[in-house]
């Protein structure tokens, strides 16, 4: 066991799943800025955490709402780093074939229900979703994901509120990584508190280290149980750090240096769960380079994939807009 | 046709109330809509029959209204969103325009969800009284219907709501306690299909919801000063039935299109740009556009009246195309 519950063999899966997001986004970081993916990314690079510790608690029928920093939950929830990396370099065998990009990620089957280009915008779908749940009475939950930035976003709070009035099987994720794109949380947070915030809607609301992905796998784990029970939503704070800009090629000027290698030194979550693998005896450092190198060889695969794709044909650009042009009723 | 004649409120709840009868992923949130069936009676008596699941009352939260039922149109049901009042969409749009219109295009699946509204001008100040129309016409991905009698509201909102597409359906305040013949539970009204309200041999009045009636007064009016008028009802703006009003075009050569909202960047403009370019030489006149002042419309009747277009304006526009000193200068 890697602590009193985890096994040694889940946390190394996590730590493999981490690895794999870590060169992912490290490799899609560097594509973009050599302009083999258009329209810049933003990498989640010093989240891997938050996204597989909140997916590990899920099921696969549990469904997913996201941002447009989400790279990392997509991988997490299953999808291909082929149709992923495809899908970043918008081309026809990207998951949602080449029309949603790095920002709009999806795959219905696999629960989720896409990335989104406007701040707070996944969290109200995901509430619609738990609402359909309801609706249907199954036993899955929804997750939305927001930033810091979102927590400042009117849309949020009116989606928090209709999930606590109607005991929504809702689990939302305030991915904190401190960083509005360059607005610290403190500086525009009014009350400095976003789960005293929260609280004050009657929901379940707490905080938890987005840098060990044990705590916040068992922080969505009890959410989720909680969701699943009619018990209602629960608003979840992850506590994180980006280590790469916003966006892609971002010049830092409103963090320094030390502060991002404090974060990377300190509270690196790959750092920690390699550390508990070693100390639980379960890992050493050949295995680790091992791990490494094979997250490192499926991110060449996917990128080798990506770069055959075809482009999207110009003569659907057209397509898939509504039905009305082929059937009036289902 | 059934005989059953009811109003344009009761004839949107009865069209609910079936499609609801047929279909249980259908159901309905909104404002004031359990007890009181809407601030126009639009959905009276679905509460009791249906249950507060299906009839949900929600706070004044229009964000999170359209954002609960394109989530849950996504997981397979298929949610109408009530939003009072179509002033109140805007705040909505994101939900509404990037959200439900864009995913069937973007992740390749469909969002099944009909927003409903009142709109049009009648009384009660600048924030009630937005022409939101062409915006929504303009965005790819949403479904226009604006029904101008109580048939088409039952027949519209039945196809509407076996779509899998978001619909936008917007119900003129003048016309909410219009009362007319309604179809039964299997008639539905086609989505891009004009209806020719009036029949006329001579030019066509191009119009939609609240200008119907209007430009039916004005042909009446023309019909007495020897010109026959033909009245086209779009009934949907999109789908737009184009070729209806092309087809007028090559038949009459004259084309007056008609609506309430300010006229610039107006959905008579878009309909006028097609139909010149796509029956130019069948013309013996320009299409001529009749509008809306370019104002807010306020409190005051007066300033209201001088804002909009009125019957008289309609028939002068009808009188210009066949007066051959204004066609020419």
């Amino acid at each position: 066991m890697a602590d009193d519950e985890t096994p040694t063999a889940q946390l190394r899966e996590w730590l493999e799943q981490m690895l794999l997001i870590r060169a992912f986004e490290e490799t899609a970081e560097k594509l973009s800025l050599r302009g083999r993916i258009p329209g810049g990314i933003h990498a989640a690079v010093g989240q891997e955490a938050v996204a597989v510790g909140v997916m590990s608690a899920l099921r696969e029928n549990d469904v997913i709402s996201s941002t447009h920093r989400s790279h990392h939950h997509a991988l997490a929830k299953g999808l291909s780093p082929d149709g992923v990396m495809a899908e970043l370099y918008a081309r026809r065998d990207g998951v949602v074939g080449g029309r949603g990009g790095s920002m709009h990620l999806a795959s219905f089957p696999l629960g989720h229900y896409g990335g989104n280009g406007i701040v707070g915008a996944g969290a109200g779908i995901a509430m619609g979703v738990a609402l359909g749940i309801q609706h249907r009475r199954d036993d899955n939950v929804a997750v939305g994901f927001v930033g810091d930035g979102g927590v400042n976003v009117g849309r949020l709070w009116e989606a928090v509120n209709l999930a606590a009035i109607w005991s929504l099987p809702l689990v939302v994720v305030v991915e904190n990584n401190q960083y509005a794109v360059e607005t610290h949380v403190n500086r525009v947070t009014g009350g400095g508190d976003i789960v005293r915030r929260a609280a004050g809607f009657g929901v379940a609301a707490e905080r938890v280290d987005g840098q060990d992905v044990v705590a916040v796998h068992r922080m969505i784990a009890g959410a989720r149980d909680r969701a699943v029970s009619g018990a209602g939503p629960t608003l979840v704070e992850a506590v994180t750090y980006r280590y790469y800009g916003h966006n892609t090629g971002e010049v830092a000027r409103y963090r320094t240096q030390e502060e991002i290698a404090d974060w990377r030194s300190q509270r690196d979550p790959i750092d920690s769960a390699r550390a508990r693998l070693v100390a639980a005896s379960a890992l050493d450092d050949d295995g680790f380079a091992v791990l490494e190198t094979a997250a490192h060889a499926r991110v060449e695969k996917a990128v080798a994939f990506a770069e055959a794709s075809p482009q999207p044909d110009p003569k659907t650009a057209a397509d898939n807009v509504d039905a009305w042009d082929v059937a009036v009723t289902r | 046709m059934s005989n059953q004649t009811m109003t344009f409120s009761e004839a949107f709840q009865q069209g609910v109330r079936e499609e609801m009868g047929r279909n249980s992923d259908i159901f309905v949130l909104g404002t004031d809509l359990f007890e009181r069936g809407g601030h126009f009676a639009q959905v009276k008596g679905l509460g009791p029959e249906f249950g507060q699941e299906r009839v949900r009352d929600t706070p004044i939260s229009e964000a999170a209204m359209v954002a609960a039922g394109v989530g849950a149109a996504l997981y397979g049901l298929h949610p109408i969103v009530d939003l009072n009042f179509v002033d109140f969409a805007l705040g909505a749009m994101d939900e509404i325009t990037n959200q439900a219109a864009k995913i069937r295009f973007m992740l390749g699946r469909p969002v099944p969800l009909l927003i409903r509204a009142t709109h049009g001008i009648a009384l009660g100040g600048a924030h009630h009284q937005n022409s939101l129309e062409a915006w929504f016409m303009h965005t790819p991905g949403l479904a226009v219907a604006i029904p101008s009698t109580p048939a088409d509201v039952k027949g519209l909102v039945k196809t509407a709501l076996r779509a899998p597409d978001p619909v936008i359906f917007l119900m003129h305040k003048r016309l909410s306690g219009q009362r007319g013949e309604v179809g039964g539970p299997d008639d539905l009204v086609p989505f891009g299909q004009a209806r020719v309200a009036r029949p006329g041999t001579a030019c066509t009045i191009v119009t939609y919801g609240g200008t119907v009636g209007p430009a039916i007064q004005a042909a009446e009016t023309l019909s007495g000063k020897g010109i026959d008028a033909e009245v086209l009802d779009l009934r949907t703006l999109w789908p737009i039935d184009l070729d209806a009003v092309v087809d007028a075009a090559r038949r009459h050569g004259r084309i007056v299109v008609v609506d309430e909202a300010p006229l610039v960047g107006s959905a008579t403009a878009e309909i006028a740009a097609q139909v010149q370019q796509a029956a130019f030489h069948y013309l013996d006149g320009p299409v001529t556009r009749v509008g809306a002042i370019r104002a807010p419309l306020g409190a005051n009747p007066k300033l209201i009246e001088a804002a909009l277009p009125s019957v008289a304006d309609i028939v002068a526009a009808v009188d210009g195309l066949f007066d051959p000193a204004q066609v020419t200068a």
